[in-house]
């Protein structure tokens, strides 16, 4: 079978080594870096830390270069999805197509593109070391359930999530993959904009009483939006945010979405705090703290342009 | 009215200061030795809207300094407390006059000495250029009320040599309804700012879309509107038309708070917005996005040494 990770940046890579140690997988990757995509052409595809794996696939700029792909994996960062789908929709086209992205939002975007679409959500992280190496942080699951409105057949996902596991990446099938996704949603959205917004790392944000309040006053807005569309989260996101609190979790770990405020690089606001405000206000469900949050770090981000 | 003292030589300190002096003999406290001899030996230059320099006498020393009719304590709310204990037992034939933002300034200072007191807020601002040279840059008046063993006549005897001065000043029976207007306006645009890092622009005024940060200020503003009806204020200006109106102005203003986060020096959120909260609180109105700002900007400050 074909596959194409639509956006080969750290996660995306970690998916195409992945996948291209299996014999029976033809994997392609489309990325708009050309360095990147020069390297992993020129001298394959390299992990290390978590893993170490080669691996030889193909890369492009251009979408037209794409053959027909039974599978896409859709692994931009959110705010890209849009262009990306576009460009690349004409290869799956009788394929299926996954997002293991950040937020929600993305399998609505993704739909209006293809017909049939997974929904998926990845803990696996790392970063980008150097043009065809990729540094892989934490290992993790992935969950992919078929998307409701534009649903892949399950037998479809069973066989990606079948792919992934064999290549490396523990994988599950699940007919409804929107609890792991809003569990990490309201995680992400109760801590990564706290730590952009006040340059503090997870395990101090946690150790201001005040500060922790806060943190449980938008987990709590976000299990109220997950509530209204009978979502079950697969566990408590308050749980989460103790546990990464710990100082041998990730007490000194500056949120993603500090480290991108720090570069003045668009943070993913709009698809995790924007996200749940969204489904809330057309759910009928308030989310005064996350509308207030969106806001604030999207301010943060105009100020760059002045 | 002939003799003055200001007590604090900030941007608000200076440009009374050296305005009075055209009209009266003007003393100034200063923290520093260094700049009391500065003003002693080249006067208090204003530039900008104004173009003066007035002689002063100055001094660390309260005793060292004539006899005032009425003290100005022009600091930050930040150091009014040292500032009030410094001025104990000092100029008991003098009425004093507060100008910080926030709430209980007076009771402050009233705990330090038996003055009559006289309570005012100021819109005017400028920049610091050196220990002797303030820029007057916005215009905007000075409200004076009666507080303590004060009457309206005699906050009309302040606005009166104020104006006669150069500067706009009002006075007012009551001040509460203006003081509340623009603790509100304040504690909304501060704390704002000091989170994104925006100067208070056409952002803070757009309410077209859902995220839209001038969704977050209304609502803020709204907070502060109900905890004035609760402790039984009619407000004076609606803050939200304030704040439309200041972001019309043309041209960018940076709030206080604002400078002082990029400078990483505390900011004046306790007085503040901290002082909104605790009124709230007292008349009994929940205030959670305030308490969040609130929260956010003191944790912003606590990243400081990270």
């Amino acid at each position: 079978m074909k596959i194409c990770i639509v956006g080969c940046g750290a996660v995306g890579s970690l998916f195409a080594a992945a996948l291209a140690q299996l014999d029976d997988v033809e994997v392609w990757a489309y990325d708009a870096s050309q360095p990147h995509v020069d390297a992993i052409n020129a001298n394959g595809l390299t992990l290390s830390g978590a893993g170490d794996v080669h691996a030889t696939l193909r890369a492009t700029t251009d979408a037209a270069e794409l053959p027909p792909c039974d599978f896409g994996i859709v692994a931009t960062k959110a705010m890209h999805t849009g262009a990306a789908i576009a460009a690349t929709a004409h290869a799956f086209a009788g394929g299926c197509v996954a997002t293991v992205q950040n937020g929600i939002g993305n399998e609505e975007v993704i739909a209006e593109h293809v017909e049939r679409v997974i929904r998926g959500t990845t803990f696996p992280a790392g970063k980008i070391l150097e043009p065809g190496h990729v540094q892989w942080d934490v290992r993790g699951d992935t969950t992919l359930g078929p998307f409701e409105p534009k649903p892949a057949p399950f037998a479809e996902v069973e066989r990606l999530a079948d792919a992934c596991t064999r290549g490396g990446m523990p994988t599950h099938a699940v007919p409804d993959a929107r609890g792991p996704q809003w569990r990490k949603v309201i995680f992400n959205a109760a801590s990564n904009p706290i730590g952009a917004l006040t340059g503090l790392t997870h395990g101090r944000v946690c150790e201001r009483p005040d500060l922790r309040a806060l943190v449980s006053g938008l987990i709590a807005e976000g299990k109220a939006v997950a509530a209204a569309q009978g979502i079950e989260l697969d566990s408590d996101p308050e749980d989460l945010i103790d546990h990464a609190a710990k100082p041998e979790v990730a007490y000194d770990h500056k949120a993603s979405m500090l480290q991108d405020v720090e570069a003045r690089r668009t943070t993913e606001i709009d698809y995790l705090n924007g996200g749940i405000v969204r489904f809330g206000h057309e759910l009928g469900v308030p989310t005064p703290l996350n509308e207030a949050i969106w806001a604030l770090v999207k301010g943060v981000e105009q100020s760059w342009l002045q | 009215m002939t003799r003055v003292c200001i007590a604090g030589a900030g941007v608000i300190g200076s440009l009374l200061a050296g305005h009075l002096a055209q009209v009266c003999e003007v003393s100034v406290l200063t923290r520093r030795d260094a700049h009391a001899d500065a003003l002693n030996a080249e006067g208090q230059r204003v530039s900008g809207r104004s173009d003066l320099t007035s002689r002063v006498v100055a001094s660390t020393d309260p005793a060292a300094l004539p006899e005032p009719e009425l003290v100005i304590l022009a600091c930050k709310g930040t150091d009014l407390e040292s500032l009030a204990a410094r001025l104990e037992g000092h100029f008991a034939g003098a009425t004093v006059m507060t100008v910080q933002n926030g709430l209980g300034a007076e009771e402050i200072v009233g705990a330090h000495g038996a003055w009559p007191l006289l309570s005012s807020v100021t819109f005017m601002s400028g920049t610091r250029h050196s220990d002797t040279h303030v820029e007057y840059i916005l215009d905007t008046a000075t409200w004076i009320g009666p507080y303590r063993d004060t009457t309206p006549a005699d906050a009309h005897r302040v606005a009166d040599l104020i104006v006669a001065s150069g500067l706009k000043a009002e006075a007012f029976d009551d001040l509460r309804p203006a003081q509340w207007s623009k603790l509100i306006f304040n504690a909304t645009v501060n704390a704002v700012a000091a989170l994104t890092e925006l100067p208070h622009d056409f952002h803070f005024a757009q309410v077209e879309q859902l995220g839209d940060l001038g969704n977050l200020v209304r609502d803020l503003v709204d907070e502060g509107k109900a905890a004035a009806a609760a402790a039984g204020v009619e407000l004076w200006e609606d803050p939200w038309e304030m704040n439309v109106l200041a972001t019309r102005r043309g041209h960018r203003h940076y709030p206080s708070m604002l400078e002082d986060v990029e400078a990483h020096r505390p900011t004046e959120i306790e007085t503040i917005t901290g002082s909104l909260v605790r009124e709230a609180q007292r008349a009994g109105v929940p205030v959670p996005l305030h308490t969040a700002l609130y929260r956010l900007v003191k944790a912003k400050e606590a990243s400081y040494s990270e």
